[in-house]
């Protein structure tokens, strides 16, 4: 289902995150000359184009929408390694509540491929899904009034990097030196919609 | 070099922000009523989308080390200078601003434009990622760019108020909410609360009721956007909204009406319709 949001926006229901990913990718790819914004989310992808035709960039995004319905995801990407330092205040506090060792939080946050699902809260702060679910855990019940950035945190089925020093309330697994959002780089955020990442001990 | 003797209540550095980074996280930005911005730019014989400075509720003082081509658009201001018209500043001289008649957001383009470091391709400051240059104070110095234009334009007869009534598209998210409640929304009006900035105007009034409980995952959200919150009490996004976000929208303010909410001030009444 394509859901207008407003006069310049098409929100496409694609259903999945895995369809938000290829349905972005084929966009990017083949850019309608009006799309100023393509913003994936776990089940939609909004699109923004001011001076569209938009019954026609309707058509075209549901037909684009129902070619990317099945399908890979993005296995073919390069996988970004982030060296993290497991040095993080909630560590300790996340092996209890986890019920594992310090030692196995590290082995589980680093055990597996996350992908990048969508960007939002402040730039370049990246939401990496695929988790282990054994670290799913809620947000922080008071959130701290500064996170530094290159903070690595959990909070419920998310992994992330603080892109920059800001509030917050995951829990902090360790650190990075890796700059994950640099606003004189091109593209400013290492992280985009849809990349493999994963985590490495330092 | 404009030197900031006074702020006002507000102001800020606004061009017409970062477009096309919304996946990355990062809010469009820009002037808030964008109109108004490129007009006080043609005044001066500026591309639209040079910077200029967003005062708030006016009451700004500046003190221009050289002369200038100056001209105000947006919220008229009760005193100070002539809206509307390109005018001359010499070298020197001190700008002091009064209050606006109406509206909120009062836009001062230089010919030249304000000439701050951008960041990721504008010189917005962004008050909710905090990208862009600070907020100003007093003490900031603004450089200001070489003029390339002409002037061409003696004056633009500035328009009057228009009437605080937003036409909405409903959707996208409308079927969240009890049936008939974009109509409930348009029925009666709504007062613009103190805690209105920048990301969003922030009414009171009577409450958006909800058919559907739980959390819409996170989706992308435009300009002019009516988020509801559970207060039930809505928000119409402005430049600074979040690129996404995980409220419903119940409906969508018109394009042209994005700059009448940007100049409703806190207290005032606005109604909704989904006519026209």
């Amino acid at each position: 289902m394509i859901r207008a949001a407003g006069e310049h926006g098409l929100l496409v229901e694609t259903g999945s995150l895995e369809a938000s990913h290829r349905l972005d990718a084929a966009l990017r790819a083949e850019r309608p000359r009006e799309v100023v914004e393509i913003v994936p989310g776990p089940e939609t992808v909004l699109v923004v184009a001011p001076g569209a035709d938009r019954e026609r960039l309707r058509a075209r995004l549901a037909s684009l929408a129902e070619g990317v319905r099945e399908g890979a995801g993005m296995a073919d990407g390069p996988v970004v390694t982030i060296p993290v330092v497991y040095d993080g205040a909630d560590l300790e506090s996340v092996a209890g509540l986890a019920g594992l060792s310090v030692e196995e939080v590290v082995a589980r946050h680093t055990g597996r491929e996350l992908v990048v699902g969508w960007l939002g809260f402040a730039p370049g702060f990246a939401y990496l899904t695929g988790l282990d679910p054994v670290l799913h855990l809620p947000r922080l019940d008071t959130p701290r009034t500064s996170v530094p950035a290159g903070s690595v945190a959990v909070a419920g089925p998310y992994s992330a990097v603080y892109p920059t020093a800001s509030p917050g309330g995951w829990r902090l697994l360790g650190r990075t030196s890796t700059r994950v959002w640099d606003v004189s780089a091109d593209p400013p955020s290492l992280f985009r919609p849809g990349m493999r990442v994963r985590f490495e001990r330092a | 070099m404009i030197e900031v003797v006074a702020p006002g209540p507000y102001a800020t550095v606004q061009d017409l922000g970062r477009p096309g980074l919304a996946h990355l996280g990062v809010p469009c930005s820009g002037a808030a009523d964008a109109p108004s911005l490129r007009l006080a730019n043609r005044l001066v014989g500026n591309p639209e989308g040079l910077a200029g400075v967003e005062l708030t509720f006016g009451m700004a003082r500046l003190r221009f080390h050289d002369a200038a081509w100056v001209a105000l658009a947006g919220a008229p201001l009760a005193s100070g200078a002539d809206m509307g018209a390109p005018f001359w500043v010499p070298a020197g001289a001190e700008l002091r601003l009064g209050p606006p008649v109406w509206g909120l957001r009062t836009y001062l383009a230089v010919r030249g434009g304000i000439d701050v470091e951008p960041v990721l391709g504008s010189r917005s400051t962004d008050s909710l990622s905090g990208l862009g240059p600070e907020p100003l104070r007093p003490g900031t110095l603004l450089p200001v760019g070489r003029p390339t234009g002409e002037i061409r334009a003696d004056l633009a007869p500035p328009p009057g108020p228009r009437p605080a009534v937003l036409r909405i598209l409903p959707g996208p998210r409308d079927d969240w909410f009890v049936p008939g409640a974009p109509e409930g929304l348009c029925a009666r009006p709504y007062t613009v609360t103190q805690d209105s900035n920048r990301v969003g105007v922030r009414l009171r009034g009577p409450e958006l009721v909800r058919a559907r409980q739980g959390e819409l995952p996170s989706e992308g959200m435009v300009l002019g956007a009516v988020q509801v919150p559970p207060s039930g009490q809505p928000i119409v996004f402005l430049a600074d909204h979040p690129p996404t976000g995980g409220y419903p929208v119940i409906g969508v303010v018109r394009a042209a009406d994005v700059p009448v909410a940007a100049q409703l001030r806190p207290g005032d009444e606005v109604r909704f319709t989904l006519r026209g």
